[in-house]
């Protein structure tokens, strides 16, 4: 069988699996960013205890491993009563996984706007929350951006971990493929280059478009 | 399904065994990655244009893709060519290469981070290329790389449960087949999180420890 044959033969699956990657990255990353940005604000709390239960979260999710994540959500928390899908499962694990990640990401941001604006945004008598809405969140975006977008092809990256609590995506279709045909160096050769292609010429070109976007807005570009 | 703490003392010592194997394919994996990472650097920054490109789209490549997808290809494509590597051998090439790349970009950073007049010395001092790297500026570009360094050593740490998946007896793969025995998830999955947490978070406390030591050493911070 050539390669040709073969790409012939199970492009339609692969490019199911990948469809289905695609959406674990669209929810993982919308839940990872609202986790983030959540996490984050509390981190610049000035109550104790709302830092502190940042701190912890941001801490255990980033000191334990994902895999172990995954497999406990999917196979322990049904022992407590709590059933969640193989889909739902993943997304929620790599999504608050990378939150975590992402938290520190939008603590540093804030902190590194300038504090001139902030005694500004006081000096006008605008509330905190008109302060940070209008003033500084809108200037973090262009230093959060780029450290958001390697934390970004990370999560892609991450999510060909689902197909190990059984979510068809391009690794678990791959390695379908690979059972039944013993193809390997096509099944996953093809696969690597399907992740490369998202994560190359999908993913980065989309970010860096975003950080311009950011850039310009701020007046920076 | 209620948490049972005789259980938990039963199986951990092969817990513990298991947590022992998960450092040392930790250990050797980074070691791997270290020298593998100089190699991808130094192949950036040869004479030859060509060569140059080809490691970086390499770079790319390995950088941009899963290692769970990569540790499957290793695994299973070798033995078509008639190279059949075991579980373990597979798993420390993979993991090696792909956090070698990783490191090879720390390493980057930190040599981009040395002040041009320092090559300009060397070339000056008419010092060889190798003196130029191995007495001027890695020691130098260390205490810079050393942050990002430490990052992937936690973070091959905790990617080591992704070997299990090739069949590297570590402690995941340990907690898979007690939960297949005695059919309780609850106790070994929750103790292979505990497990990780006790150690990557005293190691990440220590190694911000460490890079304040070697800055003071080197006079870079007080």
């Amino acid at each position: 069988m050539s390669y040709l044959d073969f790409v012939i033969e199970y492009l339609p699956k692969l490019a199911g699996g990948a469809y289905i990657t695609a959406l674990q990255l669209v929810c993982a990353s919308a839940l990872a960013i609202v986790v983030s940005l959540v996490f984050g604000l509390m981190r610049l709390s000035r109550l104790g205890v709302t830092r502190g239960i940042a701190t912890v979260y941001i801490e255990f999710f980033r000191g334990t491993s994902l895999l172990v994540q995954l497999y406990w959500i999917y196979y322990v928390l049904p022992l407590m009563g709590i059933k969640l899908g193989a889909f739902e499962s993943g997304f929620i694990a790599i999504g608050l996984n990378f939150g975590a990640y992402g938290a520190e990401i939008v603590r540093g941001s804030i902190e590194a706007v300038p504090k001139g604006q902030w005694e500004a945004a006081v000096a006008l008598n605008m509330s905190p929350g008109q302060r940070m809405r209008r003033i500084i969140i809108p200037q973090t975006f262009p230093i959060l951006l780029p450290p958001a977008s390697n934390l970004m092809v990370e999560l892609l990256k991450a999510t060909a971990l689902v197909a190990l609590i059984t979510v068809v995506d391009l690794m678990f279709v791959a390695k379908q493929i690979n059972a039944t045909t013993w193809l390997s160096a096509q099944t996953f050769g093809t696969a690597l280059i399907v992740y490369y292609a998202m994560a190359r010429f999908v993913l980065t070109p989309f970010l860096r478009w975003l950080e311009v976007l950011a850039a310009r807005k701020v007046g920076k570009a | 399904m209620e948490w049972r703490w005789d259980f938990t003392i039963e199986i951990l010592p092969r817990m513990l065994s298991a947590m022992l194997n998960t450092l040392l394919a930790a250990g050797i994996g980074y070691t791997i990655a270290l020298v593998v990472g100089l190699i991808f650097l130094l192949g950036q920054r040869t004479k030859f244009r060509l060569c140059n490109w080809i490691v970086r789209e390499c770079v790319e490549f390995i950088r941009s893709t899963p290692l769970i997808v990569q540790l499957f290809f290793v695994y299973f494509v070798a033995p078509q060519f008639g190279l059949v590597l075991s579980a373990w051998v597979s798993a420390m090439l993979t993991i090696g290469l792909h956090y070698g790349t990783y490191l090879s970009e720390v390493y980057r950073g930190g040599l981009e981070a040395i002040p041009r007049g320092q090559w300009e010395a060397c070339r000056a001092l008419n010092l060889s290329p190798a003196r130029t790297y191995f007495r001027v500026l890695i020691p130098q570009a260390l205490p810079a790389s050393l942050p990002g360094m430490g990052n992937y050593l936690v973070g091959i740490f905790k990617d080591t449960p992704m070997l299990s998946t090739i069949g590297v007896v570590e402690l995941m793969h340990t907690a898979n087949a007690l939960g297949a025995e005695t059919y309780r998830y609850l106790e070994p999955y929750t103790m292979v999180g505990f497990m990780f947490l006790i150690i990557s978070l005293p190691t990440a406390a220590w190694l911000r420890k460490f890079e304040r030591y070697v800055g003071r050493s080197m006079g870079i911070t007080k």
